[in-house]
């Protein structure tokens, strides 16, 4: 079986330790307000099909830059759309003793063996709260829930981001509340905040969908930094 | 009473076999200390540091404000011994000592030619003193003189169709690296004692008459040159006949001594060598005898770099046009491994990169670290580190160089590798192999001249090339540039040894020293993705009256170099190899032996206005890539591919003058913090250079910034980015310069 994938990044440096292979899978449930990847969210509008051999082939290519500290991300759209494809993949790397990470959500399809298998799990927190959560992704937030449960019940290595956008989630409000939130569960290794930018909307035109932020800046990144300040000590 | 003194100077030093003969690398290995530690134990600037700094700055405005030239010397000509001692802050200068009598106050030097010298004094508005003029012009006869007076016709039109350009025949060659430290660690006299030994032979061989005269001359100018130096050193209050006693005694014989260089010539490069880990040595051992604190170690350093980043040459216009920026080339080399396991970086290491935080980013001395995978982790990350704040470090592959060239050799220019004091090089310049192509098709008829340069090639009448036909041409070509460029060569340095030998440079080699003769290419890239579209695509010519082809209509699409893609990756090997073994097969000047580099500086700008349009779809007069650079905006698949693509030339028996890369990436595509910063960028380094690649520029930068510097220069005053084996201040570069570095790739997160 093959995966489906919008596009990939040889030089990944933000997504999981290290610089990684990330392959953005097509797929996605939510409809967030500011996604910035609208091109990933139907799962047949894919760029190309990949193989999980051709995934270790283009690891191997760039093994060297990669070093001890790198790996393969699964990104998207939802990469648990696809799990099928990503636990195969995850055991064909786990092979040669590459380090795996999946970029979620959280909201995907019959992901219980890759949440197994996966060595990092990097967590979109939308929201915590659950009228936010759904004001935000369209959906209910139970979904996530099920989701961190099991991963802590495997107690999974986490990394918990948030994506902050003015006049949404901006205060430090939000960002204390989401501290407690993170303070609660157990091996997290980090939390950061993801300043929100518009640089998706010439492809909401392309596509011909709406953006719905049209008026909303983008976010600071100095003020997103020290939010991100507080949130950490 | 002499044993004495050696054993005072040389007190606490081990090992012996450096006392008996002149080894340098052997002292260093006997005596110094890794260093595996942080930075932390970093100093900042002294306040006399300061103080002479901020006069330097003035300076510097002052000579930016007065069109790049602040002042030059005009009633006496270039010498060791020619000037007056000079100072900036006589009271604040631990390390003393200026080219001329004043700071920034330049060399008129006519043993090059005294053509290029009456240019540059124009220039800058500035006439000679007759008396001179006159005196020098009756009784000398310059480099440049002998160099036309053997000049074939070949050459001379390969020269003027720029299809040979940059050729050292007009102005010093450059590129020679004295062993400086030797000065430090045996003194003048015993310099001279060995030197007067390998004059003892009692008869000339009869079967190399020439050579053995040459040197037996050659070997009492390097005497009276050392007796110069001893000379000017004392004008400045220092003995340097005997061996320096503390590390600041050690710092300032070295700099004596590539002062005496700078002052005899006026190279394109002047390289300083490999000097940290040797400084080391004496600054550990006045630390551990009480006599230097951390704070006055770095004092040192700073003045040292303060001292480097004077040196100025007087440059014609066209000699700007071709390496942009006012560039010196004081390259320093700095760490690198002794062996598999062990690497000489020392506290020095650390402490000369932390010049760039204490004394602002500089283009010079041009800092260039020999990486390698076993050099400490917490010294890579410093590199790194210093990297992305200032874009001022090369980075050049120690093990794919010190399997050739040992563990105490040094970088001259940007990328040529020599053993320091075993080996001297002959700049070659370059040969432009993206017009080569273009004769290959037009039959030796220049695109740009419509004259016919170089003879007996036929011309392709093809209405769509094919590649098969295109290639055997360009093979015939080739060789035929090839005996032309060899030619030139042979003839600049015979005439550069004869009227403008480099006695001081020379008097700190060995006697017996290995030449390395250093060809070079431009227009690589462009070269290389022609080919491809002549291969893969349909590229019909369009030719004019003459039947010259002047442009290209290329139909499909074809593989690029810098994509990680075999198929025109194997082309650009292909062509390298080619080209060297071309030049190879020919006889050199004083069997020299031949290398080759994949480096243009910046004349990728001016080679590029003398190319007519390439099958690769580059327009007529458009600026190449530089050095092994992928075609601007090309390499679209990844900066990893970018990377390997260049890590695939190669070195050994290729390219072994050095294949130039330069680099940029924005910050955030190399991570969220600093920290992640520098981790992925020693992580991209190590990958690079496992592959066995030769040498990185890397800037860490956003193009919008540098868009911004080119409009409202006055805001980055101190904007330094590396562009080609060095780097400049951006706001030295002219307008066409810094467009053709805002046009390269920038790789960016995806």
């Amino acid at each position: 079986m093959t995966g489906k994938i919008t596009d990939l990044e040889t030089m990944g440096s933000a997504d999981g330790p290290g610089i990684r292979l990330v392959l953005f899978l097509s797929g996605c449930k939510l409809r967030c307000l500011y996604c910035h990847n609208p091109e990933t969210w139907n799962k047949h509008a894919f760029r190309r099909e990949i193989s999980s051999e051709e995934v270790l082939k283009l690891y191997n290519k760039y093994k060297v830059y990669y070093g001890e500290k790198g790996g393969v991300t699964f990104s998207g759209g939802e990469p648990l759309m696809q799990s099928k494809f990503v636990l195969q993949t995850i055991k064909l790397l786990h092979q040669h003793n590459i380090h795996t990470a999946i970029d979620t959500s959280g909201v995907g399809e019959d992901y219980d063996e890759v949440l197994k298998l996966v060595d990092l799990v990097i967590l979109d927190v939308k929201a915590v709260d659950s009228d936010e959560y759904k004001s935000i992704t369209g959906r209910d937030i139970k979904d996530f829930n099920t989701f961190l449960t099991k991963c802590q019940n495997l107690n999974k290595k986490l990394w918990l981001r948030q994506v902050i956008v003015p006049g949404i989630n901006d205060d430090e409000q939000h960002v204390l509340k989401f501290k407690q939130f993170a303070r609660g569960l157990s091996n997290v290794e980090r939390v950061e905040l993801l300043p929100y930018h518009n640089m998706g909307i010439s492809k909401y035109n392309e596509l011909g969908i709406k953006y719905r932020l049209e008026s909303t800046p983008n976010m600071d990144k100095d003020k997103c930094k020290q939010l991100e300040q507080l949130l950490n000590n | 009473m002499e044993e004495k003194l050696f054993e005072n100077v040389w007190r606490n030093f081990k090992g012996n076999n450096w006392k008996n003969e002149i080894n340098v690398s052997d002292f260093i290995i006997s005596n110094f200390n890794e260093y595996t530690g942080d930075d932390t134990f970093l100093s900042n600037p002294s306040n006399k540091t300061k103080a002479v700094w901020s006069k330097c700055e003035q300076l510097l405005e002052e000579e930016n404000k007065r069109g790049g030239c602040l002042d030059v010397e005009t009633g006496i000509l270039s010498g060791i011994t020619a000037f007056a001692p000079g100072y900036i802050d006589k009271e604040n200068e631990v390390i003393v000592g200026l080219q001329t009598d004043a700071p920034l106050k330049r060399i008129v030097n006519m043993y090059g030619g005294t053509k290029v010298a009456m240019k540059a004094l124009e220039a800058h508005g500035y006439k000679i003193n007759d008396e001179v003029y006159k005196y020098f012009t009756t009784y000398r006869k310059t480099h440049n003189d002998g160099v036309f007076h053997a000049y074939t016709p070949a050459i001379r039109r390969a020269r003027s169709n720029g299809l040979l350009t940059g050729l050292p025949d007009g102005y010093g060659r450059g590129r020679i690296i004295g062993d400086y430290r030797r000065i430090a660690l045996y003194g003048i006299d015993r310099l001279i004692e060995f030197k007067k030994n390998d004059l003892r032979g009692e008869e000339i061989d009869g079967n190399n008459i020439e050579e053995n005269i040459r040197l037996r001359e050659e070997i009492n100018e390097q005497i009276k040159a050392l007796e110069a130096i001893k000379t000017m050193a004392s004008s400045y209050g220092f003995d340097i006949s005997r061996p320096a006693q503390n590390a600041r005694e050690a710092v300032q014989w070295t700099y004596f001594g590539y002062l005496a260089g700078a002052k005899e010539n006026n190279g394109a490069a002047t390289s300083i060598g490999r000097n940290a880990t040797f400084f080391d040595v004496y600054i550990e051992r006045d630390i551990a005898e009480g006599t230097l604190t951390e704070s006055e170690a770095q004092e040192l350093i700073d003045q040292y770099v303060i001292k480097l980043r004077l040196i100025r040459h007087l440059r014609t216009p066209d000699y700007d046009e071709l390496f942009a920026g006012d560039p010196t080339w004081v390259t320093e080399t700095i760490a690198g491994m002794l062996d598999a396991d062990k690497s000489l970086t020392t506290k020095t290491s650390f402490r000369l990169l932390h010049t760039l935080i204490n004394l602002n980013p500089s283009a010079e001395p041009n800092l260039t670290v020999l990486w390698a995978k076993g050099l400490p982790e917490n010294f890579k990350k410093y590199c790194a580190k210093i990297s992305i704040k200032t874009d001022s470090i090369q980075y050049e592959g120690d093990d794919t160089m010190r399997p050739l060239y040992g563990n105490d050799y040094a970088i001259a220019c940007c990328v040529s590798a020599m053993k320091q004091g075993k080996q001297m090089q002959f700049f070659g310049a370059r040969c432009n192999l993206a017009k080569s192509l273009l004769y290959a098709i037009n039959g030796g008829y220049d695109e740009k001249t419509g004259k016919m340069v170089v003879d007996g090639l036929e011309k392709n009448t093809e209405n769509v090339l094919t590649y098969e036909r295109v290639r055997r041409q360009y093979s015939e070509m080739l060789k035929r540039i090839a005996k032309i460029y060899v030619d030139a060569n042979n003839i600049i340095h015979f005439m550069h040894d004869k009227y403008a030998y480099e006695a001081s440079q020379m008097a700190l080699h060995d006697t017996v020293v290995e030449r390395l003769m250093a060809f070079g290419v431009a227009g690589f890239s462009s070269a290389v993705d022609s080919l491809s579209a002549i291969k893969y695509a349909k590229v019909k010519p369009i030719r004019n009256d003459q039947g010259i082809a002047i442009d290209f209509e290329i139909e499909g699409d074809f593989p690029k170099f810098g994509n990680d893609d075999d198929r025109v990756d194997s082309l650009a090997t292909e062509l390298v190899q080619e080209f060297f073994d071309d030049i190879k097969v020919h006889k050199l000047y004083r069997n020299a032996k031949p290398t080759l580099s994949l480096l243009t500086i910046t004349s990728n700008v001016m080679y590029g206005q003398k190319t007519g349009a390439t099958p690769d779809g580059r327009k007529s007069g458009e600026a190449f890539a530089p050095g092994a650079n992928p075609m601007h905006g090309r390499d679209c698949t990844g900066a990893l591919n970018s990377l390997n693509s260049v890590a695939k030339i190669k070195f050994a028996n290729c390219c072994q003058d050095g294949v130039s890369n330069t680099f940029s990436i924005v910050p955030n595509a190399l991570g969220n913090n600093e920290n992640e910063q520098i981790e992925n960028l020693v992580s991209i380094l190590d990958g690079y250079f496992i592959q066995g690649a030769q040498h990185i520029n890397v800037n860490v930068l956003n193009r919008d910034l540098l868009v911004d510097a080119m409009n409202n220069p006055w805001k980055y005053p101190n904007l330094t980015i590396r562009v080609s084996g060095y780097a400049v201040n951006f706001n030295k570069l002219d307008r066409a310069h810094q467009e053709e570095v805002i046009a390269r790739t920038f790789h960016e997160k995806r």
